[in-house]
């Protein structure tokens, strides 16, 4: 299942919709591919007695002030949107009201 | 979509002798944080659309959520005042579902370990002997931290309701902020009270989180909704215990978005399972929309298809673990409990009961004490509230809060009185106009030229003529019968074209009749 084709990632690009050229398609191919391999070796372990765990650090309580930040602004935001109209993303229909 | 088609009802009446009502009431309720749950984007209502995200509440890959440490303690404090116990150790979950009202595919929220849970509140309502309140307990189950969804519009369509839509503009200026949810026990016992404890819940419940000031609390603008979920079971038979009578299929009815909507489609429900019971059909375990304009509950999508949102702990977030220290000083930050409070100002104000009840009932308790805070004399900020802005609110089926108009205005408008440069009746037309935005009382009647003539000879003048041309009543004055001076005042205020203080006129004419 590691091994991962030039098709695979030109496909999860366009899920992605993330345009990548043919250099940077044939690059990602063999990163993803190590990566994919990496976390395969997940599965060698022995997890039988390990609990479940939700985060790899044994951290509590990480917060931060409620203090604003700059946001990213509405031209930025909706220049990575297919679509949009009235400064608001354009999507599919959906069916119940918010 | 068409909301007139009407399902068959039964009265109210009936549907109460055959069904005994189960509530559950969910409550979600915006912070009034500076910024989002999770990310540092401002939180302004009314902001121009997406002006106010970032990459987090985007979804966009790679960002990073942390928590708001602010709402972590808004929710310990509600949680608190909720008599719930804290969580010493719980996580946020991911809520998946595919909507484009959230950006990331999912809602972060919390599972199964809430960070408030098994509480109680106590609700007041009038006693169904008409004497005093009776006190209704309502067992909180949970309460737990989330971020809200994005906002959207729909567009095209034949009608423009939503079904006919052909596309959605979504707005994300909404999603990521801090919600508490707060969900009730099943509320059983309630009976033919149900639709009054549940208005009633979310009233108390509203006070309380005003008083917290962790959230404006605005039912119209959405920072505090309501959904109610009802079923019916049949009535006990002889000798058997109603809670032994198995629970029936609920409805979830969402965007009960006044407190008398939360009353009025309580109500309906009820009307409308009983029909369908009655009629020996199912109830359909689904959503329903409440429909403010209709007073009707149309169905939503179904429940069940919705209902896999497989949940699972956050990777993203690490756990929320309040010390117990932290827990204890915010448990000091409490304000005293509503009922409390009441007992406490009703004292202060000088209210009777029956006054107290008033102002329990126009939801305006908190709109006293902050127009008191601001200046206004007690009698004052009562009457404008309970008198004036209520009469409003029943006719237009609204809050007294929902006309604009501030605790600041009302202190203001009373101090134009009280400093004589208003009568009622002006003060009343002053308030006209703040309703309709045209500023601060005091604004409003510069604006529109009003003000009580405070030349005294002015007044004097009209009393003098008044008196000539009326001289039996003056004779009666003046041979002690006071009280006909009314006739006198009344010609006076008509001479003066209203804007004379009464209570001068008065003073004048009973001097100059020699009984002053
Ligand atoms: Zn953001």
């Amino acid at each position: 299942m590691s091994s991962l084709s030039r098709d695979d990632v030109a496909h999860l690009a366009g899920l992605a919709r993330i345009d990548l050229s043919d250099a940077e398609l044939d690059k990602m191919v063999g990163e993803l591919s190590v990566i994919l391999e990496s976390v395969a070796k997940v599965q060698q372990a022995g997890a039988e007695d390990a609990p479940p765990m939700s985060h790899p650090m044994p951290l509590t309580n990480v917060t931060r002030p409620d203090e604003v930040r700059p946001s990213l602004g509405a031209d930025a935001a909706l220049a990575m949107a297919p679509a949009s109209e009235l400064q608001r993303f354009s999507v599919p229909r959906i069916l119940a009201e918010d | 979509m068409s909301t007139a088609t009407t399902e068959p009802v039964l009265s109210y009446d009936e549907a109460l002798e055959k069904f005994d009502p189960v509530m559950g009431l969910e409550v979600h309720v915006e912070l009034n944080t500076k910024t989002k749950m999770f990310c540092g984007c401002a939180t302004e209502f009314g902001a121009e659309p997406n002006t106010q995200v970032c990459p987090v509440c985007l979804g966009l890959p790679g960002a990073l959520p942390v928590v708001n440490e602010k709402a972590v303690e808004s929710a310990i404090r509600i949680g608190l005042a909720l008599n719930c116990e804290i969580a010493e150790w719980c996580r946020f979950a991911r809520k998946n579902y595919f909507y484009p009202d959230m950006p990331k595919n999912f809602q972060t929220s919390q599972y199964d370990e809430p960070i408030a849970f098994n509480g109680w509140l106590d609700v007041e309502i009038p006693a169904a002997s008409g004497d005093g309140t009776e006190v209704f307990r309502v067992e909180i189950e949970r309460a737990h931290m989330e971020e809200d969804t994005g906002k959207s519009l729909h567009v095209g369509g034949s009608t423009g309701r939503i079904h006919g839509a052909e596309y959605s503009l979504v707005d994300y200026n909404r999603a990521g902020i801090p919600l508490i949810e707060i969900v009730t026990k099943p509320l059983r016992g309630a009976g033919e009270r149900a639709p009054e404890v549940a208005k009633a819940y979310v009233a108390t419940l509203r006070d309380l989180l005003r008083a917290l000031h962790v959230s404006d609390v605005r039912m119209e603008q959405g920072s505090l909704r309501c959904d109610a979920n009802l079923s019916l079971r049949a009535k006990a038979a002889d000798g058997q215990a109603q809670d032994d009578v198995p629970l029936g299929t609920r409805t979830e009815t969402k965007n009960v978005n006044s407190l008398r909507s939360v009353e009025r489609a309580v109500r309906y429900e009820i009307c409308r399972q009983a029909a369908i019971l009655d009629g020996g059909d199912k109830v359909t375990q689904e959503t329903r929309h409440w429909h403010e304009d209709t007073g009707v509950t149309t169905s939503g999508r179904e429940k069940s298809d919705a209902e896999d949102y497989r949940y699972f702990p956050e990777p993203d977030l690490v756990p929320v673990a309040p010390a117990r220290e932290t827990v204890d000083e915010l448990r000091t930050t409490l304000p005293e409990p509503p009922a409390q409070r009441r007992k406490r100002l009703q004292a202060d104000w000088g209210y009777s009961d029956l006054e107290m009840r008033d102002v329990v009932n126009a939801g305006a308790v908190e709109l006293i004490e902050l127009s008191v805070e601001a200046g206004a004399t007690p009698a004052g900020a009562r009457k404008w509230w309970t008198g004036e802005l209520a009469r409003r609110a029943n006719a237009e089926g609204k809050g007294v809060d929902e006309f604009g108009v501030t605790p600041e205005h009302v202190a203001e408008l009373d101090r134009t009185v009280k400093d004589g440069r208003l009568n009622d009746s002006m003060a009343r037309q002053v308030l006209d106009g703040v309703i309709a935005g045209e500023g601060s009382p005091v604004e409003v009647a510069d604006a529109r030229g009003l003000e009580l003539v405070q030349d005294d000879d002015a007044l004097e003048a009209a009393v003098d003529k008044v008196i000539e041309a009326n001289p039996d009543v003056a004779e009666k004055v003046r041979s002690g019968k006071v009280q006909a001076a009314g006739a006198l005042i009344g010609q006076v205020m008509k001479e003066m074209k209203g804007q004379a203080d009464a209570g001068k006129a008065r003073q004048i004419i009973l001097s100059r009749l020699g009984v002053g």
